[in-house]
């Protein structure tokens, strides 16, 4: 049993979630696949979109897993950070929106 | 990638200029633990081994391994300090072997074959036997490097020459990381002339195509895409315009390998690989409508081979003995690094294979 909650090496048994659950691991992967091929966004802008919320969600399979994506499909890295930031920016408002309701509520009891 | 190194590894006297070590790193390790299956065992479980030749269509021919660059991933281990160049004889035996072969693609390869002092009487004579496709893998920068080889995209023209040159990204910074300082400036250069002389140009018949290698330990990925990408990038920012982008699978031998092992990437790109094994690539894998020629006249499965020092399984194995017969008939010898060749879509010299 690994001492650490993640293996790099984990990311590529991904397949086998299927050999417990079957139909459902299945249709995920149909689900997964469909939702990344090309269709009104490019499959490349999707990998973007992909990186930034594995940034967000902080999954490291995912980050690994998707900047290799972005290299495949010959991102720079600029583009790939730019992503991050803007993952990272929507994380931070959705803090920082919250605020307001701090506010609101200092101007209800303290007002 | 790791810091461009400016010798080739037969110069630094690296162990992996020795294509035996190269072999048997490929060999060993996780594909002896039983982590990952050999090459043989994957393509026998769809009944395809051994690897049998298909139609012969192309006759690739390594002029030589010197080269002006020294590029990162280069599976030659090609530059400057190569001396290996085939004689005015051998190619000689080589233009024998075209007037008679069925092949339909002449492939001149290198290093960089414009740096064999008889490349331009190698390319005329060839044209004289009228070859439908004549192709050359020019660097590009090869035309930039020296005032002898201004004119080179003018006698790529006389001859209908179609141009082959590789450009990882349509990126300054990605292309000269992978091929060396100001490559990349001097690329656009070069491919803004063979466009002023109508290389590349829509509908024309001056062929000029552009080749993409991965810059790191990574596959490369849909080829209709990337051209797409690079099509758009190099029109916008350079003017540039070019026929068709072969995408292209490094394979871990040589300096990729070295690359790899170097920044403890082996492992996983063998995965990566191993991974995207598709066994419909197999079926048009470049090896089974290729003979590859060496710059001292051994004939080869392809380019891979020869640099790993595997010579067909033929009676047949060097250029003076050519009898393309009994050479269709051999088994094609196969290792870990084919696994380069069946990856995702397939790759070969001419891109994807599928």
């Amino acid at each position: 049993m690994s001492k650490t909650y993640y293996d790099p090496a984990d990311l590529r048994k991904f397949g086998n979630i299927t050999e417990w659950s079957e139909e459902l691991g299945i249709k995920f992967f149909e689900y997964y696949n469909k939702v990344f091929e090309e269709g009104a966004l490019t499959a490349r802008e999707k990998s973007l979109i992909a990186l930034a919320v594995s940034h967000v969600v902080k999954c490291p399979y995912c980050i690994d897993a998707y900047t290799k994506d972005g290299l495949q499909r010959g991102l720079t890295k600029e583009e790939m950070m730019e992503a991050v930031h803007a993952g990272a920016a929507i994380e931070s408002g959705a803090t920082l929106v919250h605020a307001v309701q701090m506010m609101n509520k200092v101007n209800k009891l303290d007002g | 990638m790791t810091k461009l190194k400016i010798q080739s590894l037969h110069k630094r006297e690296s162990e992996l200029a020795n294509a035996k070590r190269q072999l048997e790193i490929l060999s060993n390790g996780i594909f002896l633990n039983g982590g990952l299956p050999k090459f043989e065992a994957k393509i026998a479980e769809t009944n395809q081994f051994p690897l049998k030749p298909n139609k012969l269509e192309i006759f690739q021919v390594n002029v030589g391994y010197m080269c002006n660059q020294v590029c990162s991933h280069c599976h030659v281990d090609a530059g400057p300090d190569r001396t290996e160049i085939m004689t005015i004889e051998t190619m000689q035996q080589c233009l024998d072997v075209i007037k008679k072969t069925e092949a339909h693609t002449l492939d001149l390869t290198g290093g960089a074959p414009e740096m064999n002092p008889n490349f331009r009487w190698f390319v005329e004579e060839a044209t004289k036997v009228g070859i439908k496709d004549f192709i050359v893998r020019s660097n590009l920068t090869i035309i930039r490097a020296n005032k002898k080889y201004h004119d080179l995209p003018e006698f790529f023209k006389k001859h209908n020459v179609h141009v082959v040159s590789s450009m990882p990204h349509w990126t300054r910074g990605k292309t000269d990381r992978q091929r060396g300082d100001g490559v990349f400036d001097k690329s656009i250069k070069a491919l803004q002339e063979l466009n002023a002389i109508g290389y590349g140009m829509p509908n024309s018949n001056l062929k000029l195509d552009l080749v993409f290698n991965p810059t790191g330990a990574f596959l490369p990925g849909d080829q209709m895409s990337l051209e797409k990408e690079f099509k758009k990038a190099l029109k916008e920012d350079y003017g540039i315009q070019f026929h068709n982008l072969f995408a292209i699978t490094n394979l871990p031998i040589s300096r990729f390998l070295d690359y790899l092992i170097a920044s403890e990437n082996y492992e996983d790109y063998m995965y990566s690989l191993v991974e995207a094994y598709n066994p419909s690539a197999v079926t048009n894998v470049m090896c089974t409508n290729t003979i590859s020629v060496s710059w001292d006249g051994w004939l080869y499965d392809c380019d891979f081979n020869q640099m790993l020092g595997l010579k067909v399984a033929s009676k047949v194995k060097h250029i003076k003995d050519y009898n393309e017969e009994l050479l269709q008939n051999r088994n094609i010898i196969t290792s870990q690094h084919c696994y380069g060749c069946t990856a995702g879509a397939g790759s070969s010299c001419q891109g994807s294979v599928i």
